[in-house]
């Protein structure tokens, strides 16, 4: 291959013969675009087909106008809030001490942690939730020698057994966001921390987990919606959320879709509101990485 | 007065030995810097004096204290976290990559050693803080984070950072190698500013016109070993070593090292 010197152009169009354009000022030809024309067409259609099926289905509207704002449903509402932030808070504990956990320096907690995911990734949350409910099964009477001992029946209401049962469980599975959060901070993070005197735990809270939050956020956020709609399961055990207070009215009036509908209305509301959330934590712990990568 | 010894120490990754018996004296007040071609065990020996790697056998003393152990009559008590926390105070890092803490501004970064390890009230760090953020020329910058900041910027951060621990020696791992090189300059001149102060310097680095201008004595690695130490005219000017002839050959004579790279990139443009 010939040698070419780098200051001579490679192929000869003199640059006079090029016409003279900007692309800011000449006026520009629309394109049409009519397969977008069709999708809209598709789009509202089925919206329509959907609607009218709904308008006519045997739903009765009037009914679940009624129960969208009864005050039965708030309270069901109420106790579907209140068992995400108990649940979610227990989860997120366990979480963090396991995460912290899979990385210590000591092989007995590296392997407790460990364990911990394992028994309870391993085992449907339904099971555990009704093993925990039935706990005065196994052991009738909790307590300590010297402190005192309780009926175990009397200390695990409904409440309890959903709570401990969803959180326990959830905190195996979140434990792993936030070991992927922790392992995307550079080790260098670390060593400069390190440099300057801090401990292994002012370390973790001071350096590394404000900058592993970035990254934790997004799949946290997806626990937390998962939890608002997995609270449902403790109706099994009892626990008078959302689900079981819909249950409980259906099974006098019968109206059993206009209830889960109701249900449906109140978990999306829920739901949204958390997903705005999520945007405004991602937003605060972004700070410092304005690099235009996806945030 | 010394302020670092090494006596015979050693480190190996597994089979690799990457220092092999270390025997350094480096004086209060005194700046040494370390030269060596890349593999050579400089950063290995300074991250080693600051116990972010533990040395395998030998022994290693800053400011009259063993690194890592208590002396316990004849035995030795090995520390734990808190206490090598402790003893790693007195020596400051500054490192080829910066590391500042992406999530603090500048300012931020500077302060957080002294209120979270020194017990500093916040306000007076903060104060603190602007004041080192004005010696190394960046007073303006106080509020921004490391990602507004170039690379030279991000580092005389941490120089500042380093230095509001008040440690009793600083180690500086390859500072400006991870620089732009119209950036370089600038990070010389605030350690230069630095090592003015008196305090005791210890630096990896490929600037040989910084060791010849600031340092007391020039240390020369490689393959894990010290090869020839000396006073900078000396080991820049007069090598003895063959090892450190070929080194300087390589890297030193400027001219002839841009001519001969020069010759390098002109041969492979042709025969691609």
């Amino acid at each position: 291959m010939a040698v070419e010197t780098l200051n001579e152009p490679r192929i000869g169009i003199p640059a006079a013969t090029l016409p003279r354009l900007n692309v800011a000022t000449a006026t520009k030809i629309r394109r049409l675009r009519p397969l977008r024309l069709i999708q809209v067409v598709l789009a509202v259609a089925f919206l329509a087909f959907i609607t009218n099926a709904f308008a006519r289905a045997a739903i009765d509207w009037s009914v679940v106008r009624e129960y969208l704002f009864a005050s039965t449903t708030f309270i069901g509402l109420g106790f579907t809030i209140l068992m995400t932030i108990v649940a979610m808070t227990l989860g997120l504990m366990v979480a963090v001490l396991l995460a912290v956990g899979f990385g210590s320096t000591n092989f007995v907690i590296r392997w407790m942690s460990k364990s911990y995911v394992w028994l309870f990734r391993g085992t449907p949350q339904l099971l555990q939730l009704l093993l925990w409910y039935n706990l005065a099964l196994v052991f009738p009477l909790v307590g300590m020698p010297g402190v005192g001992y309780r009926s175990t029946v009397e200390l695990i209401t409904p409440f309890v057994a959903a709570a401990i049962g969803l959180g326990l469980n959830s905190g195996a599975y979140m434990s792993e966001i936030i070991r992927a959060g922790l392992l995307s901070v550079d080790v260098g993070q670390y060593e400069a921390a390190k440099a300057i005197g801090m401990t292994r735990g002012k370390t973790l809270r001071k350096v590394i987990f404000p900058q592993a939050m970035r990254v934790i956020i997004p799949p946290l956020g997806n626990e937390f919606i998962g939890m608002t709609k997995n609270t449902s399961l403790a109706s099994v055990v009892g626990f008078g959320e959302l689900i079981f207070v819909m249950q409980s009215i259906y099974f006098y009036n019968f109206k059993v879709i206009e209830m889960l509908m109701v249900s449906a209305f109140w978990y999306l509301a829920l739901t949204s509101i958390l997903s705005v959330g999520q945007f405004y934590l991602e937003t605060r712990f972004g700070r410092g990485f304005k690099d235009g990568r996806q945030k | 007065m010394t302020m670092i010894t090494a006596i015979d120490v050693c480190k190996s990754y597994g089979i690799l030995q990457v220092l092999k018996d270390i025997n350094l004296d480096v004086a209060r007040g005194e700046v040494v810097c370390i030269i060596g071609p890349s593999g050579s065990g400089k950063t290995t020996l300074l991250r080693c004096m600051n116990q972010l790697e533990k040395i395998n056998s030998g022994s290693l003393w800053v400011n009259g204290s063993l690194t890592g152990y208590r002396i316990i009559g004849e035995r030795l008590l090995p520390l734990d976290e808190h206490e090598i926390a402790r003893q790693r105070r007195s020596t400051g890092m500054v490192f080829q990559r910066f590391n500042l803490f992406s999530h603090l501004t500048a300012q931020q970064n500077v302060a957080l050693g002294p209120v979270e390890v020194l017990r500093q009230s916040p306000k007076v760090a903060a104060q603190n803080a602007l004041e080192l953020l004005e010696r190394v020329g960046l007073a303006h910058k106080a509020g921004a984070y490391p990602s507004e900041l170039s690379g030279g910027q991000q580092q005389r951060v941490a120089i500042a950072r380093a230095l509001a621990m008040k440690p009793d020696v600083l180690l500086f791992d390859e500072p400006t190698s991870a620089l732009d090189p119209e950036l370089v300059a600038e990070v010389l001149k605030v350690m230069k500013e630095v090592a003015q102060t008196g305090i005791t310097m210890i630096v990896a680095t490929h600037e040989l016109n910084f060791a010849r201008e600031v340092s007391h004595r020039v240390v020369f690695m490689a393959d894990g070993r010290i090869v020839e130490v000396g006073p900078p005219e000396q080991i820049l000017g007069d090598p003895r070593e063959p090892r450190l002839k070929r080194f300087l050959g390589a890297i030193g004579s400027k001219d002839a090292g841009a001519k001969h790279e020069a010759r390098a990139v002109l041969l492979s443009g042709s025969s691609a």
